[in-house]
């Protein structure tokens, strides 16, 4: 093998690797659409069965928050992009700051969240528990916050594994000369940080408008 | 690239438990696949003898009705999805799919490694829910029994099967993405062997069933833990809810179960029969559309549970609609036979068995989607009868045969003759003497989960548990002789069939890294009619 076929060859290699890797997450994001269906499926048979009960819960979370939440995301999934694009340039450091930005905004987003749980807490909006005690709910609350912490448990869960494959990611791309070589990495990993993304986009009308001002 | 490549096969590479135990070839994780699926298959069998056990006398004598529901729960659990859903796709789907395709490993080796271990971890979450006593459910988990009102170790089977579902998911993912990025040159897709087709289908099922079934019993897990009342009428709660869920991805799973098999035989019935499969295109496309069909039939497990009406009808036209791609199948093996030349060789009368049986479960599966006669039927050993039927007599048959078909590749030596072809016939009359006085028992009205019956039932039981015994000794035998093939048995040469397929032209058992140079593919699968 001459030395520049095995460079062709090696940049074909590189080429055939990103293809590989982006139609295997592509195929796992298809997987997880049918996880998140099923409990779109549930809220929605229920949400038609009981659509106040379902209008009184959405208007009990903190839409003030569940907005910050939502904005936070997507600034993420902004700067998880300029880190593909600054490794993509071979600028170590700015793409460093980005990753190191998405994964803050994740980390945010998941500190935001759990101030939401501990409100659900103390106003006895959880199941399990003793559930509101106060106000005479509707029959089909409990579902309602049951799906609630379900749906948004299942996605923080997906967020937190995508943080902590960010941070891995984030180790290794500082110890590496040349971010480029890594950029099949990064925006594999991208697809799936968007996606988290895309699942809150759907989740947020679910949970927090869908009924409140009607 | 290795200046010198490794001449080793792969069963030479490392004796070390590391050697396997991190290995990344898929081969051997194969090789692992088969081990533990043989343990769960003891295990499930040793709960199927119990029952049958108990069956042979009219009063529950043997058990109580408390365990005999645990027997039949935990038979259901382990051999659904610790043995079949897994049996051909990571046994001979790993080791034959990279070989057959002319790779050197699948797409991601390491996950597919990584694969085994969730399913080894989701076992042993199975396993502890057994030793602690296992639980009544039935394997299906009906809501609100299960979320609400069963003891046992629910939690602890319900997580088993989620976190095995998983590798479920990575090893169709797997397989998608290696049938698509590694064939070998000139392998187009027409020229793809039948046994990748049906593994591409039942990888479709695999992504996009399997996470349906994990949130299903995750939000029965949280409603029997948290009681957020999706599953509980008296909070406003839909128990049906459950049954649409968990069908939408358990009626696919049956497909999981036999696409595969119907892969294995035909690549087995164009071997021993010296011709070409006949109507190629079809059988792929009935793979894909059996997959795809397969996602709309799930209502037909849910006739008598309150659905309306319309939907049963449109179910019930869906499920006899799959009956079109399974004929066409059954057809085609039966035409590629006809003026072949057939051996009788061990792996063909599996494949014969096979054609046989999947014909019985199929025709009564007509039945049962047929809307007046599933009531008469319904939960009656009819319905026990006839997904045996599919599930042991195809899809066993299937991976026996397919054993015994790859095994001189797998091993790199043959079996002895004689004992192979008996313990196949044994099988074969054994599942039949088991299973065939069921579908009478269930006729006349015999319901399933009874550890009692009435007096004029036991001829016909104590006929199905008589047949049971000698479907055991038939599963017994090939351990025995495939051990001893396995250290002791002549010699096999890269291809002792004389079979087409790329897995063939490799030594046996294959280089660590499958081919020395990648093989280049310039004619049609099966051209058997070429060379005699």
């Amino acid at each position: 093998m001459t030395s520049s076929a095995s460079l062709e060859d090696s940049a074909l290699m590189a080429e055939n690797r990103k293809r590989t890797a982006e139609l295997g997450m592509w195929i796992f994001l298809a997987s997880e659409a049918l996880l998140f269906g099923g409990l779109f499926l549930a809220y929605f048979v229920y949400r038609y069965s009981f659509p106040q009960a379902f209008a009184a819960g959405v208007r009990e979370n903190d839409l003030i928050l569940g907005t910050i939440n939502t904005i936070i995301l997507m600034l993420s999934a902004l700067f998880m992009t300029l880190g593909i694009l600054a490794a993509e340039n071979d600028n170590k450091k700015s793409s460093l700051s980005c990753l190191i930005m998405t994964a803050f905004l994740g980390l945010t987003f998941l500190g935001i969240k759990s101030l939401e749980y501990s409100h659900k807490f103390q106003h006895h909006l959880y199941p399990g528990g003793v559930f509101m005690p106060e106000k005479n709910w509707p029959v089909g609350e409990r579902i309602f916050f049951g799906l609630y912490f379900v749906m948004t448990g299942v996605h923080a869960l997906h967020l937190l594994v995508g943080i902590g494959i960010l941070a891995w990611l984030i180790f290794v791309l500082s110890h590496k000369p040349r971010v480029r070589d890594s950029t099949v990495w990064l925006y594999t990993f991208g697809l799936y940080w968007h996606y988290i993304d895309l699942i809150w986009i759907f989740l947020f009308p679910s949970l927090y408008l869908l009924g409140r001002f009607g | 690239m290795n200046e010198h490549p490794d001449k080793e096969n792969y069963l030479m590479a490392g004796y070390g438990w590391r050697s396997w135990f991190l290995t990344t070839d898929h081969k051997r994780i194969a090789i692992l696949y088969m081990l533990s699926i043989t343990f769960f298959f003891a295990i499930g069998a040793f709960f199927a003898l119990l029952i049958r056990l108990e069956l042979l006398t009219p009063a529950g004598d043997f058990v109580s009705s408390a365990t005999y529901n645990r027997l039949f729960t935990m038979h259901g659990i382990i051999m659904v999805w610790f043995f079949l859903i897994p049996s051909i796709p990571s046994v001979l789907g790993n080791f034959l799919i990279p070989l057959m395709i002319g790779a050197d490993d699948l797409s991601f080796p390491r996950l597919n490694l990584a694969s085994w271990y969730i399913f080894m971890l989701g076992g042993i979450f199975t396993l502890i829910s057994i030793l602690f006593g296992g639980l009544d459910t039935g394997w299906t988990f009906y809501t609100p029994y299960s979320s609400s009102y069963a003891s046992g170790q629910v939690l602890n089977a319900g997580l088993g099967i989620i976190i095995s579902g998983f590798s479920s998911i990575l090893t169709g993912l797997n397989f998608i993405v290696t049938i698509h990025k590694k064939r070998a040159p000139g392998l187009t897709w027409g020229r793809l062997p039948l046994f990748i087709w049906a593994h591409y289908a039942t990888s479709l099922i695999f992504v996009l069933a399997t996470p349906v079934l994990a949130v299903t019993l995750l939000l029965m897990i949280v409603e029997r833990t948290l009681h957020i009342g999706i599953f509980d009428p008296s909070l406003g709660g839909d128990p049906v809810l459950f049954q649409h869920l968990f069908w939408f991805y358990s009626h696919p799973a049956v497909y999981i179960m036999i696409l595969p098999a119907m892969g294995v035989v035909s690549e087995i019935v164009p071997c021993f029969s010296r011709r070409k499969i006949f109507g190629y295109k079809m059988m792929a496309c009935a793979s894909l559309a059996i997959a795809t069909l397969g996602f709309l039939v799930w209502g037909h497990h849910m006739f008598v549970s309150g659905q309306s009406v319309y939907a049963g009808i449109i179910f019930s036209l869906f499920s006899f609609l799959v009956a079109i791609p399974s004929g066409i199948k059954v057809f085609n093996w039966v035409a590629t036979m006809f003026r072949g030349t057939i051996t009788f060789s061990t792996p063909m009368i599996y494949a014969f068995g096979f054609i046989g049986l999947f014909t019985i479960g199929g025709l009564t599966g007509l039945f049962l989607a047929a809307l007046g006669m599933d009531i008469h039927v319904q939960d009656t050993y009819f319905v026990v009868a006839h997904f045996h039927y599919i599930m042991v007599g195809g899809a066993i048959m299937g991976y026996l045969g397919g054993i015994h078909f790859w095994w001189p590749k797998i091993c790199g030596r043959l079996y002895p003759k004689g004992w192979p072809g008996l313990s196949a016939l044994l099988i074969f009359i054994g599942f039949n003497l088991t299973f065939f006085p069921q579908f009478l028992l269930g006729y006349m009205g015999m319901p399933r989960r009874y550890h009692f019956y009435p007096e004029e039932f036991q001829a016909l039981h104590v006929l199905s548990s008589a047949g049971a015994s000698i479907l055991g000794v038939g599963y017994i035998f090939p351990f025995f002789y495939l051990a001893w093939s396995f250290f002791r048995g002549p010699r096999a040469e890269p291809n002792p069939w004389r079979a087409t397929g790329l897995e063939w032209k490799t030594e046996s058992p294959p280089p660590v890294h499958n081919f020395d140079q990648t093989p280049i593919v310039t004619e049609d699968p099966y051209s058997y009619e070429e060379k005699p």
